[in-house]
């Protein structure tokens, strides 16, 4: 295999790796967030359930910076094109987002029930909003976008934000991904909180948890039935990237499935996210809240993994222009930058996973809910 | 064809995006150092008035970092939503930068910011001090990569454009990451930054010692914040000077409108314009009133070199914008034909494509191929003036900048040396003038950051990709949606903000440590010199 086609795959999973790691951290915070106001009925409560989480958001926030920047880099086309399609929802997403840190860092500074009401209804928007975003873009995605290029790489949209935001897959898979959030939440606050903290916490996990396994399998289904799209001339995996010259497109039915066709294998990804979401929820339920974690943790992989093998190569297909649509293949950066990347990825990733480890050791325990309200240092 | 309300709604947005984050960041870059200096100290000395130090100041930090992590989210995200062809174009080189930041710089800051403030009582003194300096290192080290990705914008080497994917490719990472622009760049930005944090620290430690509260954590803090600030002010001037002389190298046009230098220069008389009052519309001076012979030195760093001037600079821009109409047709044909003719003859002109998608704003239509003879000097016109960025906003903003650093300068010296004389309770008005001084060197960045980019115009990626066609193809409709939720967010936000800060300003160091002497303070104790004979000891 050529080494530029090795490194368009190698980045291909690495941001699905990336993505995986947004969607467990970031959506364990997001989680926390939403829940936040029913977990808690009073303000130490809550206290507790943002300090469980309050020496990590910040840290575990750059998972969705570093996927922003590893995205511009590694796949330029898919980044210009994406953010700009999904405009005013991914404008909602920031709008949302950015209440976050202030609401972290802001909430507890003032002693006033209406400002921490307040900033409590900001963690449920910036909790939920985001992660319904994130969701519904991969719902958009699987469906297909309407975009094309013009001969000088300058983008078009062809559809209306309306559209993005309001279609029932697009929904599922929204709803999806903050059961799912909730269900990772849910399941740090298990092990992080005391009671009764923690039991609210559970009941909404194993919640989440179901849900995203009941969506999961009709999303599934649907997926199956919607129509993917293949290339119907071959493709050369080392092209040029641009999606200006590629093959012929064309959808068909049923096409997503493919891949799983192709290689039986790949049916261990989907089981992988089924068995994340059920047993995780049992496990949780018998009192093994770390394992339930990490369960939470490979249901994010099977579905996110789900969706990028069942439509590799394609990242972002173009209802409006199918030729033109977005692929592992013409979408990625040069080899030369791919290179660079990957060493860096390569040099620093084990050192990011090393130091996080160590900060989530140094703040092990439950975060008691009494020792809050003298710790000046808390949120 | 590119709408042109949608790109200035654009760019407007981009600007006060960038701006307010830029508010926040010179903040986080310079109390990261300042804390990790002063956390020193208190592992070296054990003295818990330096723990208090660290915790107060820390506590301010934290309030201010947050917003810069908030608005920074929304930087990391606006070249794909707003600059699509822009985010295409250069993403291959520009976005590389952007995620090493985070792969090195970010993660770090921001795992050990969560340790910083909540590990105080988890970790040894070593260890929390370890996490303090990764915390200062990690904001300088993100200072650094973003820098460098600016660095392109100004100065774009390590990537050549390729005709065949329609974008510049990464060619080198190490004269992308050693280019002279950036480099320069970041130490002037990242050392103004600990100037903003030193008056910051300065200013509030003057509020209490003129109220005559915590004095000795303020006459402390003052005297560190002081020396910083002294010291990081003489950097940030010859740093600049530094910065101009690359711009000198690298960005005539910028130069030439720093110092509104509308004709070439004759050393060595040339007066360098103290006071002026340029018009962009007759390309001359209302009125100016310059040092004779200062221009050229400061600028060249020699006796002899002429600087160019504006309509010279036009003149020599003429023949590449002729060059760039014929290289962007021949581009065009390629996509069509994918013939090796028409490849060959945009590889005649393909240093001046730049020029040539420039000139596409001023042709019938926006289109090159409509452009007939007779329009072709109107064309070449038009696009000549578009090179030049705006004078009187380019002027101004340099001096404004430059007067207020040499403001911090006199402040700061004054400060440091009443404070290490002991003599700050006697002279009340640098107390006060260091407290009204605490907006002013953010300020200052605010003005640096429109000279690099104002500067910067009519480019995104300079000589390669004009700012008109970096916009993604929104409407405007959508745009106003954006800038109206951004502008009152950040409204409430900054309201918050400052709220806040003069919450905890006014409340001060939580603890009573700093206000009873501590025994391993007292008077002979070794760094307390000048400590010794004071009331408050």
């Amino acid at each position: 295999m050529e080494l530029y086609v090795a490194l368009k795959v190698i980045w291909a999973f690495l941001l699905g790796v990336l993505l995986t790691g947004l969607a467990v951290m970031v959506g364990m915070d997001m989680g926390v967030g939403t829940m936040l106001r029913f977990v808690g009925r009073s303000d130490l409560e809550r206290r507790a359930a943002l300090n469980a989480i309050g020496p990590h958001w910040d840290g575990n926030q750059v998972w969705f910076v570093l996927g922003g920047g590893a995205i511009f880099a590694a796949f330029p086309t898919l980044y210009a094109t994406s953010f700009s399609t999904f405009y005013v929802v991914m404008i909602l997403l920031l709008f949302s987002m950015i209440l976050r840190p202030l609401a972290f860092e802001y909430r507890s500074k003032v002693d006033a029930s209406r400002w921490r009401a307040t900033w409590d209804w900001a963690f449920l928007v910036s909790g939920a909003v985001p992660m319904f975003v994130f969701g519904a873009a991969f719902g958009n995605v699987l469906q297909g976008v309407g975009f094309h290029f013009t001969w000088d790489g300058q983008y078009f949209q062809d559809e209306s934000f309306i559209w993005y935001l309001l279609n029932p897959f697009a929904i599922l898979c929204g709803l999806m991904s903050v059961a799912l959030s909730l269900y990772q939440g849910g399941t740090m606050l298990v092990m992080r909180t005391e009671q009764p903290i923690a039991a609210r916490a559970e009941r909404i996990a194993v919640a989440g948890g179901r849900i995203a396994a009941l969506l999961f399998a009709i999303g599934g289904i649907w997926v199956s039935l919607m129509k993917g799209f293949v290339f119907t001339a071959p493709v050369d995996p080392a092209m040029a990237a641009t999606p200006l010259h590629g093959p012929a497109v064309a959808r068909q039915a049923g096409a997503w499935l493919g891949n799983f066709h192709a290689h039986p294998a790949l049916w261990a990804i989907p089981a992988a996210g089924f068995l994340g979401m059920i047993a995780g929820s049992l496990a949780l339920r018998a009192g093994f809240a770390v394992l339930g974690w990490w369960l939470g943790a490979l249901a994010w992989v099977g579905t996110i993994f789900t969706v990028g093998v069942a439509m590799f190569p394609f990242l972002m297909p173009s209802t409006t222009a199918p030729a033109q649509s977005l692929t592992v293949w013409n979408a990625s950066g040069s080899a030369y930058n791919l290179t660079w990347m990957l060493v860096f990825a390569l040099i620093f990733t084990p050192a990011i996973i090393a130091y996080t480890g160590w900060a989530f050791r140094v703040m092990r325990g439950r975060v008691k809910t009494d020792s809050i309200a003298h710790d000046e240092h808390s949120y | 064809m590119t709408n042109l309300t949608v790109v200035e709604l654009s760019r407007l947005q981009f600007a006060l995006t960038a701006l307010y984050h830029f508010l926040f960041v010179p903040l986080t870059l310079g109390l990261s150092v300042i804390l990790a200096a002063i956390e020193t100290v208190y592992v070296i000395t054990g003295k818990p008035i330096y723990k208090d130090m660290t915790q107060f100041w820390g506590k301010l930090f934290g309030i201010n970092f947050a917003l810069g992590v908030a608005t920074g989210l929304t930087m990391e995200f606006e070249f794909g939503t707003n600059w699509s062809m822009y985010s295409h174009f250069v993403g291959d080189v520009f976005g590389t930068p952007l995620a090493i930041e985070g792969l090195m710089a970010f993660f770090l800051e921001s795992t050990f910011v969560g340790l910083m403030i909540f590990g105080w009582d988890r970790l040894s003194r070593p260890a929390h001090l370890a996490v303090t300096y990764l915390v200062a290192l990690g904001s300088n080290l993100s200072a650094l990569w973003i820098l460098i990705a600016n660095g392109f914008m100004q100065y774009p080497v390590g990537a050549r454009f390729d005709p065949d994917t329609m974008r510049m490719q990464f060619t080198s990472l190490y004269d992308l990451i050693f280019s002279e622009d950036a480099q320069a760049k970041f130490v002037h930005t990242s050392i103004a930054g600990f100037v903003s944090a030193a008056m910051f620290v300065m200013g509030i430690s003057a509020y209490y010692l003129l109220n005559k509260r915590h004095r000795a954590f303020a006459a402390r803090s003052f005297r560190i914040a002081a020396l910083f600030g002294l010291i990081s002010t003489l950097a940030v001037i010859t740093l600049g000077d530094a910065l101009g002389r690359s711009d000198y190298l690298l960005q005539q046009t910028k130069i030439a409108a720093i110092e509104g230098l509308w004709h070439t220069t004759k050393p060595p008389y040339e007066p360098w314009k103290l006071v002026a009052l340029p018009d962009d519309a007759t390309q001359s001076d209302v009125f100016s009133i310059g040092l004779p012979y200062v221009l050229t030195p400061l600028v060249t760093h020699s006796f002899t070199e002429p600087i160019p001037g504006i309509i010279e600079l036009e003149q020599e821009a003429r023949p590449k914008i002729v060059n760039g109409i014929q290289a962007v047709l021949a581009l065009h044909d390629y996509a069509r034909t994918r013939s090796p003719e028409a490849l060959a003859a945009f590889r005649k002109n393909e240093d001046d494509m730049g020029y040539g998608l420039l000139a596409q704003r001023y042709a019938p239509g926006q289109d090159l191929a409509a452009i007939t003879k007779a329009d072709l000097p109107g064309v070449v016109d038009r696009t000549a003036r578009a090179t030049i960025p705006n004078v009187f906003v380019e002027f101004w903003s340099f001096r404004i900048m430059m007067a207020l650093g040499f403001a911090f300068l006199a402040v700061f010296a004054f400060a440091a040396y009443f404070s290490l004389r002991n003599r700050l309770e006697r002279q009340p008005w640098i107390l006060w003038l260091a407290m009204l001084f605490i907006p002013l060197p953010v300020l200052a960045s605010e003005f640096g950051w429109i000279v690099a980019e104002n500067g910067r115009q009519p480019w995104t990626v300079f000589g390669w990709l004009p700012t008109f066609q970096s916009a993604s193809t929104h409407s405007v409709g959508y745009l106003l949606f954006s800038l109206i939720g951004f502008a009152l967010i950040y409204t409430c936000f900054i309201a918050a903000e400052l709220y806040l800060m003069f919450k905890y300003a006014r409340i001060g160091p939580a603890t009573g440590a700093s206000e009873t002497p501590q025994p391993a303070a007292g008077p002979h104790s070794a760094d307390t010199s000048g400590y010794a004979e004071k009331p408050w000891q």
